[in-house]
């Protein structure tokens, strides 16, 4: 009844490509951009910045970066840990060595250089595809832990090869290092996810969005159409690895302050954000956030329920919050494997119609 | 769906609010991941000491202990989650985890909370004029280093020339700590260092022994932390390694590593810097106070092992150092801050440790403004595989400072430059 597409009258081309066509929606986000910059900063705490909202914020970026890859353009990969730690010591390298230059630019920097990275580790996919290409972008998350975790030059010769990162300001605010308020914090992660998401929705309607669809549905029937697939693949892989390479810039300078190639980089961070992906839905910037939401909240809602509200001892909460986990991924990937955003999708229409279904 | 997460993690926030009126010391524990069956027997240790002084004692200084505990499953993120939920009025964090303690340490000076990491962690932390806020008494990684080429040279007649050792170690922060000492120690004895990573967990190390097998080092040190313990003790019992000459560090000496091996793991060294068994009068005690009453963590089962009494041990500095705060700052509500000066003036002598029930049990530990780190004296246990039993085989032996202390200084003021901390003056 109130959210419709009737009586939304369009008058010129600009108002009908907008990105949000249905007023109430094109409200909503407004009204979650308003809470999130103009609200959310003043009541901010230290936990919900370092707990709940600093991860999922920093995993949408690393979501929105691999679904262009692999829900855009269908290139599957597993390298996204990899990535993600060249991104963190990117900056780790750029913020030590160039400490008068804005953290913002380094960051920048970093998504530059794991795009150049991404790319170079993309070119197998102009030979090969699927599984086979899967297996080669897991050669490249294992390359490139070992070797930040075997050059020193990569950790500036630390006794114990972690990374740490120093404090930078942005404006004045300290927005990494130890004395950074939460509020900074949150609000550089909130600017990248905001450019990160513009960007990529901005870039998926569009003419190279189209050619990654295009490949990615049937890249032979593309190439027969003119759409070059090394450019393609080439634009997916830097694409989405510079997004990559800014949270995991992100999630080393922001979130953790410090950081251990294997363990906070390793294969598991593939999978988790290969997750977010599937669940959240392949192909839709609002599922990365789903994704990102659902794997990065709700473990914590269940500990705190668990452990907090029920007292349950905390190994046992622990294993009940995998095995929910896990259970609530089946159960969702069996009721719609299309994955989140395709069920906010179907809510969507149901409320069209909503009171008067056919 | 993202607001009704909101809210009901808003809900469980406000109702897991823990009570003011008693002394917070928050337990950053871990009983699941690969770690788990080491970091749960530590775990009970911890909370079983705390829970003896509340049920004998009444706290300490009139003042109960509150022990709320947090999984961190051994991981960095989970770490920050627990650290931040707990944060709040806590005293002292002894994660028990070498990643989660570098993330802590700039953390924990701007909060002004303690961290009390006995025997892992950041080495330089001894240093405490620009650790401020971390101990790491009674022992850290450098001094085990040390320490155990100390007993080689003892083994050797004082002359390790010529002599290949083996250093086995996690491919962490954790493993990677000790090698620039043992390096150092190489120049000055003479002996050749290899060294030979192991990705972690270390369920593989088929390769690493068979390098060891083929160079036949004299003797092999070890790094090793949960599962990559078990298999490097099967693998050297495999290509017959001689166990005597195997010695591991602390967090590889615990019963869980030798078990699996059976026999073939007789005559395993490991260094402590705890004792080890059930020979102590703590323990009566605690079987009437806690563990008959059922009020033992997680039902006792762990009572008495090597890691568990090493999570014992801390939970015994830290209550040391509560007791001395109180006493300093003639309150028995004390803060952060006061517990720091308590750690600062903390002084551990052998007659305190057998008041506590616990003779001989550690090292004595006289702390200072500048040395947060204690003598850093460790002593060596053997496996006897027959009585499944540790036993301690020599008296506590002091590191080499002449080769640790500029690395301490060196490392530390990297630290500090790195941080943009000032060194405090401590006089």
């Amino acid at each position: 009844m109130l959210y419709r597409e009737a009586g939304d009258f369009k008058t010129t081309y600009r108002d009908d490509g907008q990105t949000f066509p249905i007023t109430l929606d094109r409200l909503g986000y407004y009204a979650i951009l308003f809470v999130a910059v103009l609200i959310v900063p003043f009541v901010i705490n230290d936990y919900w910045a370092s707990a709940v909202l600093l991860p999922f914020l920093i995993y949408a970026i690393a979501s929105i970066g691999l679904n262009i890859l692999v829900g855009y353009a269908g290139q599957v990969s597993l390298g996204t840990g990899g990535f993600m730690a060249v991104g963190a010591y990117a900056v780790y390298k750029l913020m030590t060595a160039f400490p008068e230059v804005s953290v913002v630019i380094h960051i920048l920097l970093a998504g530059g250089i794991t795009a150049l990275v991404g790319i170079a580790f993309g070119l197998p996919s102009l030979r090969i595809k699927g599984f086979y290409l899967a297996v080669a972008t897991l050669a490249a998350q294992f390359f490139l832990v070992w070797l930040f975790n075997k050059v020193p030059w990569f950790y500036n010769y630390s006794a114990s090869g972690q990374i740490n990162a120093p404090e930078r300001t942005v404006l004045g605010w300290a927005v990494t290092g130890p004395a950074a308020s939460p509020s900074a914090k949150y609000l550089i992660c909130l600017g990248f996810v905001i450019f990160a998401a513009w960007v990529a929705r901005n870039l998926t309607r569009g003419m190279i969005g189209r050619k990654w669809m295009a490949i990615r549905d049937m890249d032979i029937a593309a190439e027969i159409i003119g759409v070059n697939p090394l450019s393609a693949k080439m634009t997916a892989f830097g694409v989405s690895s510079f997004f990559v390479g800014i949270a995991g810039a992100l999630l080393f300078a922001v979130y953790l302050g410090a950081a251990e190639v294997t363990e906070a980089f390793g294969i598991n961070k593939s999978f988790l954000v290969l997750f977010m992906v599937i669940i959240g839905g392949l192909g839709s910037i609002f599922g990365s956030f789903a994704g990102a939401a659902f794997l990065v909240l709700l473990p914590v809602l269940l500990k705190n329920v668990l452990v907090g509200v029920l007292g349950w001892p905390t190994d046992l909460a622990a294993h009940i919050e995998l095995m929910i986990v896990g259970a609530l991924i089946i159960f969702f990937l069996i009721v719609e494997p299309h994955g989140l955003a395709r069920l906010w999708q179907l809510v969507k229409e149901k409320l069209r119609l909503w009171p008067f279904p056919h | 769906m993202k607001l009704k997460f909101a809210s009901l993690v808003a809900a469980a926030l406000m109702t897991a609010a823990p009570a003011m009126a008693e002394l917070i010391v928050p337990n950053l524990s871990y009983r699941t991941g690969p770690y788990g069956a080491n970091g749960t027997q530590y775990a009970d240790g911890f909370n079983d000491y705390f829970t003896l002084l509340n049920e004998r004692d009444g706290g300490i200084g009139g003042e109960t202990i509150s022990v709320p505990e947090c999984e961190t499953a051994y991981n960095t993120e989970k770490g920050v989650e627990c650290y931040e939920a707990t944060k709040d009025g806590a005293l002292v964090f002894n994660p028990l985890s070498t990643g989660i303690t570098y993330q802590l340490i700039p953390k924990v000076g701007v909060d002004k909370k303690v961290l009390y990491t006995p025997g892992y962690g950041r080495t330089s932390a001894k240093n405490g004029k620009v650790f401020e806020w971390v101990f790491n008494a009674p022992a850290n990684y450098w001094d085990g280093a040390s320490v155990a080429i100390k007993y080689l040279l003892d083994e050797n007649g004082g002359d390790l020339n010529g002599k290949k050792i083996a250093l086995v170690y996690h491919n962490s922060a954790y493993g990677k700590e000790p090698i620039r000492t043992l390096q150092e120690l190489a120049k000055k004895h003479g002996f050749t260092l290899t060294e030979i990573p192991v990705e972690a967990p270390g369920q593989e190390q088929k390769s690493q022994w068979l390098q060891i097998r083929r160079d036949k080092p004299d003797y092999v040190l070890m790094w090793g932390w949960g599962v990559m313990n078990q298999v490097a003790i099967q693998e050297a019992a495999n290509i017959r390694f001689p166990m005597e000459n195997f010695i591991g560090i602390w967090w590889a000496g615990s019963e869980l590593d030798v078990m699996p091996a059976g026999e073939g793991a007789n005559g395993y060294k490991a260094l402590t810097f705890n004792g080890v068994g059930m020979d102590y009068p703590i323990y009566d005690d605690l079987k009437t106070h806690v563990i008959d009453t059922g009020k033992a963590s997680q039902g006792g089962e762990h009572v008495g092992s090597a890691v568990y009494s090493r999570g014992m041990y801390a939970a015994v500095v830290i209550a040391e150092a509560i007791r001395k705060a109180q006493e300093l700052a003639g309150t028995s509500a004390i803060t952060p801050e006061q517990l720091r000066d308590g750690f600062e003036q903390l002084d551990i002598t052998p007659e305190r440790l057998a008041e506590i029930g616990l003779p001989d049990f550690g090292p004595e530990i006289k702390l200072s403004c500048d040395n947060h780190g204690g003598s850093g004296m460790a002593r060596i246990q053997q496996w006897d595989a027959a009585e499944k039993k540790w036993n301690l085989i020599t008296e506590f032996m002091e590191p080499d400072a002449e080769v640790l202390d500029p690395l301490i200084a060196e490392d530390s003021a990297a630290y500090a430059q790195e941080a943009g901390v000032t060194e405090r003056s401590c006089n």
